[in-house]
């Protein structure tokens, strides 16, 4: 069982990162526009600029 | 005489030599419309950004500064086939965006906290009936602790906040039980992790905070979309004012940029967006929307102009008296002010269920708590049964009942042409028992349309209609339209005040008033026969025609009526407009109760007098006059087509030519507010269940975790149920 003092905290590690994650890509705007992403995701279109940076 | 446009006043200037823009634009609906845009907007050399938000329907552009007059965008667009206008994001609608996104970061923080204490408690749990170590579960606990303590504290914000906010004033709100119920838990949870204790309430505190912000957010954004929406209206609908800026030089202002003094020119179809008086021109002006009269006024130097008068014929100058705070608009500014505090007395549902909530919650779990403590439980039990009380009757369910339905109803009204200014309109049409409808550019629509095509033979009616593109008059854009023209005829000179003319294969054809064309005769048996109408002369060499062109009623607007008394909501017709005209309109529509010529002192009278016999009444208008009836009535609903004013104190409006919005919109609410009180009952009911099991103290955090995530999924699926009502077809 002495396992799980490195498992544990891995796990949450691995958490945290997925936390960072989504704490980075929100503050990128990547929610500003949820119904904009859903059809921009099926358009095809490659060439669509990239988001403002925060404003 | 070219118009420059200055639009600098919306533009940001970034630094590093860029500047930004935000235009509202509409129509934006697809996919297709983002790379149509995206494309059209970034071939323009200097462009480095164009990005269409279709949820808010904007894009944002972004350019070398110096390159390029904005205007070039709104010029693009409209090549692309979509109206824009520049946009300046309001305080209010900036302060909702940024709480919205502070809302996600904690729902993030208490979800990402939630999934690992979770992790951590599964052990805990199937241990405590096996073989785990004394030990093991401590470390266990800790860790939760670790997570749990700074995630609570970060993401517990909106709801400690508000609940100190309440306290300090002396109130007491939804969030003081939610504050204590997670502080105690917590503050327990250590004591028992200190003491080696078997149970730790560290999941259930954390979960609580998850479900809690998962409401919250919902209601949040549905207001900041469709104060996002609302706002995007007002600035299409911005007017804009051309102002002399030399003797014969002009400038496209926003209205906000004029100030009394002003010399302006109004040019024949565009509407007034200032008060002033005429110093210059002869014209005759529409003035429905203020005063619901249809008929033209005849004006000259000398005659006062107010702010949503439409200039028919004439260019006018105008010398401002007042701007967009004008002395008409001041006056039913004050109407409207008074109206909407009376409404603001109305209580949401959810406020009103939660005013009962928050005591009994409390006085349970004192009394829990004093209960287990007489009956020789010791101080320590009696506290932990009274956490379990608070905690399980977590509002959690509550919490998401209202904003779940509410999302779900307003995205559903939005796909049917209905708009909600306010979130709680929803529950205030759902209880309506009648509804009062304004007549011109309500039940008509806002533009005119010949009515007497079918007597016009046909290649009359086309040359007509290419004559008429010629003209800048509305009642000739109406016959243009009628007729389909495309192509204008070449040559043609226009007289103003009186029509245009040209000459086609050596023949004189003319398009304009009767005595332009000598068919004054012709007109008056026209006039004679259907009063409203408004008229316009053709000839040709020696023969005449007359085109009769009126407001016609909206197509289904008969359709609509006939479905809102089948569903037991008595209509009745309010209108400034002359009697002969309401008359002929409410015969036509089949409704019994109508009056006319009211001002809008009498209309908010009537609606007054209804509300004091017990009646709930719907005001659906547009003009200007009916604002204040808007806000007076107990909800309100404007076309698009609506003044600023009254948009803005509409509770709901809608899209389209067709009434059949104001249908979906009372058959989704009901629908909605039944959806809600289900909701209520829900999470009522689970807690009568729930409440007995942890006043008995048999509650252990497994319990209240599935309890808690049980009801609240259940109040959420049962909201997805309003996605769809049956829609008749009209």
């Amino acid at each position: 069982m002495e396992v799980i003092v490195f498992l544990v905290p891995l796990a949450l590690l691995l958490g945290l990162f997925g936390l960072l994650g989504f704490l980075w890509s929100l503050k990128n705007g990547q929610y500003d526009d949820l119904d904009g992403a859903a059809w921009r995701a099926i358009s095809g279109d490659d060439e669509t600029p990239a988001p403002p940076a925060s404003s | 005489m070219q118009a420059t446009r200055d639009f600098s006043h919306y533009v940001k200037h970034l630094g590093s030599g860029l500047a930004h823009i935000d235009l509202a634009v509409e129509g934006v609906s697809c996919a297709g419309c983002i790379s149509k845009i995206e494309r059209g907007l970034s071939a323009i050399p200097d462009v480095t950004l164009a990005r269409v938000n279709l949820t808010d329907r904007r894009v944002a552009l972004e350019w070398k500064e110096g390159a390029l007059d904005p205007a070039r965008f709104i010029d693009r667009l409209a090549e692309l086939g979509y109206k824009a206008y520049p946009f300046e994001i309001v305080t209010a609608e900036a302060v909702e965006a940024e709480n919205s996104r502070f809302l996600l970061r904690c729902l993030g923080v208490a979800a990402f906290a939630t999934m690992n204490v979770m992790m951590l408690s599964i052990p805990v749990w199937s241990g405590n009936v096996s073989d785990m170590l004394p030990e093991q579960r401590d470390f266990f606990h800790w860790i939760s602790a670790l997570i749990a303590l700074p995630a609570a504290a970060y993401a517990g914000q909106p709801f400690f906040r508000s609940a100190f906010n309440a306290l300090r004033t002396g109130n007491v709100n939804m969030d003081v039980p939610i504050s204590i119920g997670v502080i105690l838990a917590l503050a327990t949870s250590i004591v028992e992790t200190i003491g080696h204790a078997e149970h730790a309430y560290f999941d259930a505190s954390i979960m609580l905070i998850t479900f809690l912000l998962v409401g919250r957010y919902l209601d949040q954004n549905t207001r900041r979309r469709t104060r996002a929406v609302a706002g995007n209206l007002a600035a299409l609908k911005a007017e804009t004012v051309t102002k002399f800026v030399g003797p014969d030089e002009i400038s496209v202002v926003p209205a906000a940029a004029v100030t009394a003094g002003d010399i302006v020119l109004l040019r024949p179809g565009e509407r007034s967006a200032i008060d002033g008086t005429i110093i210059d021109g002869r014209s005759e002006i529409d003035q429905s929307l203020i005063t619901g009269e249809t008929l033209h006024a005849s004006v000259e130097p000398g005659s006062e102009v107010y702010a949503g008068s439409l200039n028919i014929s004439g260019s006018l100058r105008i010398r401002v008296s007042a701007a967009s705070e004008g002395t008409l608009l001041a006056e039913i500014q004050r109407l409207l002010d008074h109206a909407v505090q009376v409404r603001s007395r109305y209580v949401q549902l959810a406020d009103r269920a939660s005013r009962l909530y928050a005591p009994v919650v409390h006085a349970t779990a004192f009394l829990t708590m004093t209960g287990w403590f007489i009956a020789g439980a010791s101080f320590h039990d009696s506290i932990i049964s009274a956490i379990a009380v608070l905690i399980i009757t977590c509002p959690c369910a509550l919490g998401l009942a209202i904003p779940t339905v509410q999302t779900v109803a307003s995205g559903a009204m939005f796909r049917a042409g209905v708009l909600l200014n306010s979130g709680d309109a929803i529950e205030r049409v759902a209880e309506i028992d009648r509804i009062i409808f304004d007549k011109t550019g309500t039940l008509t629509l806002p533009e005119f349309d010949v009515v007497n095509s079918a007597a016009v033979p046909a290649d009359v009616f086309e040359l007509a209609g290419r004559l008429a593109l010629a003209s800048h008059h509305p009642v000739a854009a109406a016959l243009a339209r009628a007729a389909g023209a495309k192509s204008p005829l070449p040559g043609v000179t226009e007289q103003p005040g009186q029509g245009v003319r040209g000459i086609l294969k050596g023949e004189e054809v003319r398009l304009g008033s009767p005595s332009f064309c000598k068919a004054d005769n012709l007109a008056n048996i026209i006039l004679s026969r259907d009063p409203e109408a408004s008229v316009v002369a053709f000839s040709r060499g020696g023969k005449r025609y007359v085109f009769a062109i009126r407001q016609s009623l909206r197509p289904d607007a008969s359709a609509v009526i006939a479905a809102l008394q089948k569903r037991g909501i008595a209509v009745e017709l309010l209108s400034g407009d002359r009697e002969p005209a309401v008359r002929a309109a409410a015969e036509m529509l089949q409704v019994p109760e109508w009056r006319a010529g009211v001002t809008p002192a009498d209309k908010i009278a009537r609606i007054e007098e209804l509300k004091r016999q017990g009646f709930m009444v719907m005001m659906v208008g547009d003009g200007l006059n009916d604002a204040p009836s808007l806000a007076a009535a107990h909800v309100s609903m404007s076309p698009i087509s609506a003044a600023h004013l009254s948009q803005a104190t509409a509770d709901l409006v809608f899209l389209g030519n067709r009434l059949a919005p104001v249908i979906a919109a009372v058959d989704h609410s009901r629908k909605a507010l039944r959806l809600m009180r289900q909701n209520l009952y829900l999470a009522v009911g689970y807690n009568f269940l729930a409440v007995p099991i942890a006043i008995l103290g048999f509650v252990t955090p497994l319990i209240a975790a599935a309890a808690m995530s049980g009801s609240s999924i259940l109040v959420m699926l049962n909201a997805l149920r309003g996605r769809h009502v049956p829609q008749e077809t009209l």
